[in-house]
């Protein structure tokens, strides 16, 4: 028994060492008949090179197009490394360094431009079987451009050796492009069936080209229609969930904007038009964090000024906040009108101070490393880490609000305070204490806010002017008063944007929104979730 | 607030008013052009060609100034969308201006405008038709803030959409304008709006006479303007303006319609505004979207807050002085600029809620304050 499994495993060693020396002495005979003379040799050499997918015949075909490829006195081809100012010399077949090579004893070999353009080709389809990923993929998706036979045939070895699943699918992808362009009819049959599950554009082009041939079998053109229809469905999808992902997106970043105003203006009836100004000092607050990082603590750990400028930007614009409320507002409680015009004029003091420390131009804010890039869902459109990160972020901070104002002793007091005063004030709250206090969470989230508006865009002084309209609408389309109604008016409103933005183009989208809007507060002056019975008229 | 002035003068008419209006009126409209014309050039006192256009300005701002304090200082409603119907009325005496060109653009089109033929138009839409005629155009100037006053406030007064709201959607109406103005296919030139004018009713825009002449056109609107405000608040009209201010709900359970008394006074002041645009646009020159920015707007309540709600003289007074400092601070020392205009804003409406003329005016108000009963709709 175990004589035979000895036997066995032998055998199966000799075999595979067969096999790996066939394969070496295929790629060894090609490097060395790369050194001929004849053009037309070397030309059918490098071609064979490139459908042998060995990753080894890279840097030789590099080194020859590089003319560092060299023929050694005793008959082996040799590379040339120039290394530091030394020169050199590797086997080219099995890339071991020789010592005490005599330079002038090499015979340099010659290549023309014909023979470039095949070692180009080559070297093309070798990047398939290139250690490096992202050279692979590149290679697919190339692929992808130019189908015939040779390539599905290369194709069909990549896949075989491929072990990532995303690069195997696009070599798939690309393979079955070069099938329908040249297989026979049940390839293509495979073939148009496989494409259509995607949703790149190029496929379609492909498809579309297929289909309008002249000498396509009406069998093929069917499918092919099939294919097209199913393609152009999942394409709409795609459509429709990248609008809707920006459209969120839009919406967070309004009801982040427009959270903190939901506390000022929603619970207390303050009109906080420096409300925009307190994002802006947050955006700002993220940007000399960054500074900081920068200029003084080690460079990798720069990704952590973002939580580190989050509770800063908090604390910085809750004191203004408080500041603000304590030295103006407070002496304009029950003058609406009043307090419009005069943290009007506080956001346009805010705005100047900034823009003479700072300066009028944008500042550059960077996403940490972890906020950069994205990932494609469904293919088709990339959900990018930022805007997702901002999403979440903002319901964190929602339902952080939402528990403080129903489930902690302060919520209480805030409560309490802007429903009854003088009866609050009765029970022993500190009424203005409570007040300032409110006013500085609700300014401190517009800081927050500012941080994160800081990651999707510009950093200038007239950061806070360009959403304080928005967030204003969203409040009031919402209703006063009311945080539910503040997350279903900004969701709403970002998402009804971004898709009426295709249609009728950014600005014309945005004005029909707002319009929208004037005539949806005449129909309900108190917004989509309005206070009923005696608060809502005591809110007036 | 009852602190606020207004309301009937027993003198609202009397010999003594009408004398010094008319004193007012002979200096404004006398004293510049004497002093522009008339004095030697080189003497201290002459005022220079440059200054007329700039006094004209400042005017058409009072105008605009006293259309917001008729409906926010009587009937309470503050309306932050003041400044597009001022641009609407500029807009409409550019268009005018545009039309005069004729064949003096650069493209030498004599039926576009420069901007239309850059953009590639072929022929004049529709809105533009008529534009060529003085009278047309002036018809325009007061009915298209006056018609979009009046779907405004119909649509708003009607729901009852009051204070705070009503700001906020009269300042998304302006946004919306703004936005609508800056796009290119609009037809009303984009973001460069339109500018280059040559003639206005036959005579050259660069004129100093001409000018002498707008800016005169500027003191008869203003003194109009005023007599009509003036007229209106201290009308029957004025006292329910006064009442709706003080006490809306109050007034409306009186059976007084509240709605129809603040349309009547939206649009009047709305087509006040654009008069006060349409003389503005060719003494400055210019018009283009950036007249509809919120931010604007909220200044014409400024210039009110300084001069005085409620006062009609201090809308004026307040527009004349803001502006002036503005021009004076923003050349002297740019950047202190909207620090003054910010601290404007904090300290007329902490210390100063009545403004200039409403201090002048302190003895008798104090007894007035004390007598009268707090308001019901001013409480919070």
């Amino acid at each position: 028994m175990r004589v035979r499994l000895v036997g066995l495993a032998a055998i199966l060693f000799v075999l595979l060492a067969a096999s790996g020396a066939a394969k070496a002495d295929d790629f060894a005979v090609l490097v060395g008949s790369l050194a001929g003379d004849s053009f037309v040799e070397k030309e059918k050499a490098v071609g064979a090179l490139g459908a042998l997918g060995d990753p080894r015949a890279i840097p030789v075909l590099q080194a020859l197009t590089d003319e560092r490829l060299f023929k050694s006195s005793d008959g082996r081809v040799v590379i040339s490394v120039t290394d530091g100012g030394t020169a050199r010399v590797r086997d080219a077949v099995t890339g071991d360094e020789i010592a005490g090579v005599d330079p002038n004893s090499l015979g340099r070999i010659i290549v023309n431009n014909r023979l470039r353009g095949a070692i180009e080709g080559a070297l093309g389809a070798l990047t398939l079987f290139s250690a490096d990923p992202a050279a692979r993929l590149t290679a697919a998706q190339d692929a992808l451009r130019h189908p015939s036979a040779a390539e599905a045939a290369l194709l069909e070895k990549a896949i075989a050796a491929e072990r990532d699943p995303e690069i195997r699918a696009a070599m798939q992808q690309s393979l079955a492009a070069a099938r329908l362009m040249s297989g026979s009819k049940e390839e293509r049959l495979a073939a148009i069936r496989a494409l259509g599950t995607t949703t790149d554009p190029q496929i379609k082009n492909l498809l579309d080209e297929f289909r309008a041939a002249p000498d396509t079998d009406p069998e093929l053109k069917q499918v092919a229609d099939a294919a097209l229809a199913s393609i152009g469905n999942r394409l709409r999808l795609v459509g429709v969930a990248a609008n809707l992902f920006q459209g969120i997106s839009l919406g967070s970043v309004l009801l982040l904007a427009a959270i903190g105003l939901a506390i000022t203006f929603g619970v207390m009836g303050v009109i906080n038009m420096a409300h925009g100004e307190m994002i802006m000092l947050g955006a700002y607050t993220a940007y000399v964090c960054q500074q900081l990082f920068r200029a003084f603590l080690p460079t990798d750990w720069i990704d952590a000024y973002l939580p580190v400028a989050v509770p800063v930007a908090f604390l910085f614009a809750g004191a203004v906040g408080v500041a603000l409320e304590r030295s103006v507002i407070r002496f304009l409680y029950g003058r609406p009108l009043e307090t419009l015009l005069a943290t009007w004029g506080v956001s346009l003091i805010l705005q100047q101070a900034v823009r003479s420390i700072f300066g009028s131009p944008n500042k550059e804010v960077s996403n940490p490393s972890w906020m950069t890039g994205g990932f494609d869902p469904i293919g088709g459109f990339t959900v990018t880490w930022n805007r997702l990160y901002i999403i979440f972020f903002c319901f964190i901070v929602l339902g952080g609000l939402a528990l403080i104002l129903n489930r902690t002793r302060f919520g209480l007091h805030m409560r309490a305070v802007t429903q009854n005063r003088p009866m609050a004030s009765v029970m022993g709250i500190r009424t203005a204490r409570v007040d300032a206090l409110t006013f500085g969470l609700g300014s401190g989230i517009a800081g927050m806010a500012g941080v994160a508006l800081s990651q999707v865009g510009n950093v200038s002084p007239n950061l806070g002017s360009i959403y304080i309209v928005d967030s204003f609408l969203v409040v009031v389309f919402g209703g006063v008063g009311n945080l539910m109604g503040t997350l279903v008016g900004a969701l709403s409103l970002g998402i009804v944007n971004k898709f009426l933005e295709p249609v009728a183009g950014a600005i014309l989208g945005k004005i029909v929104v707002l319009v929208a809007i004037i005539l949806f507060i005449q129909r309900r002056p108190r917004g989509l979730f309005a206070l009923k019975g005696r608060t809502a008229e005591a809110e007036a | 607030m009852p602190a606020l002035s207004g309301g009937q003068h027993k003198s609202a008419w009397s010999p003594g008013f009408w004398a010094a209006f008319v004193i007012c009126a002979m200096v404004l409209v006398l004293a510049v052009p004497l002093l522009n014309s008339w004095v030697p050039k080189d003497s201290s006192a002459a005022l220079p060609d440059y200054l007329v256009p700039l006094l004209g300005k400042y005017l058409c701002y009072a105008l605009l100034a006293l259309s917001l304090d008729l409906i926010w200082g009587y009937a309470g409603i503050l309306s932050l969308g003041h400044g597009a119907f001022f641009a609407l009325g500029g807009y409409c005496m550019g268009m005018y201006l545009m039309r005069q060109i004729g064949t003096r653009g650069v493209y030498g089109n004599p039926l576009l405008p420069d901007f239309m033929v850059f953009l590639n138009w072929k022929e004049l839409p529709w809105f533009w038709w008529g534009f060529d005629h003085f009278a047309y155009a002036a018809a325009m100037v007061v009915l298209v803030p006056g018609l979009l006053a009046l779907v405004f406030g119909w649509l708003a007064f009607r729901s009852r959409v009051t204070g705070v709201y009503l700001s906020i959607i009269t300042q998304a109406m302006t946004y919306a304008l703004m936005l609508a103005f800056f796009r290119n296919d609009m037809g009303f030139g984009g973001n460069n709006g339109m500018t280059d004018y040559k003639d206005i009713l036959g005579w050259d825009v660069h004129q100093p006479s001409t000018r002498l002449g707008l800016y005169i056109a500027s003191v008869m609107a203003l003194g109009l303007g005023y007599i009509c405000c003036r007229f209106i608040t201290t009308s029957k009209l004025g006292r329910v303006l006064l009442a709706l201010r003080d006490a809306e709900g109050r007034l409306r359970f009186l059976g007084y319609s509240v709605t129809n008394a603040k349309l009547l006074v939206f649009t009047v002041s709305a087509v006040l505004a654009g008069i006060a645009g349409a003389l503005y646009v060719p003494q400055v020159g210019i018009i283009n979207p950036s007249e509809f920015s919120p931010g604007n707007s909220i200044e014409i309540a400024i210039w009110v807050s300084v001069g005085g709600r409620g006062t009609l003289v201090g809308a004026i007074v307040g527009a004349v002085l803001v502006n002036s400092a503005k021009t004076w601070l923003t050349g002297a020392a740019p950047e202190t600029w909207l620090f003054v205009l910010g601290a404007l804003f904090v300290v007329t409406t902490l210390v100063f809620p009545r403004g200039i003329v409403g201090l002048l005016r302190r003895p008798i108000r104090i007894r007035a304050q004390a007598a009268a009963p707090v308001p019901a709709g001013e409480q919070a």
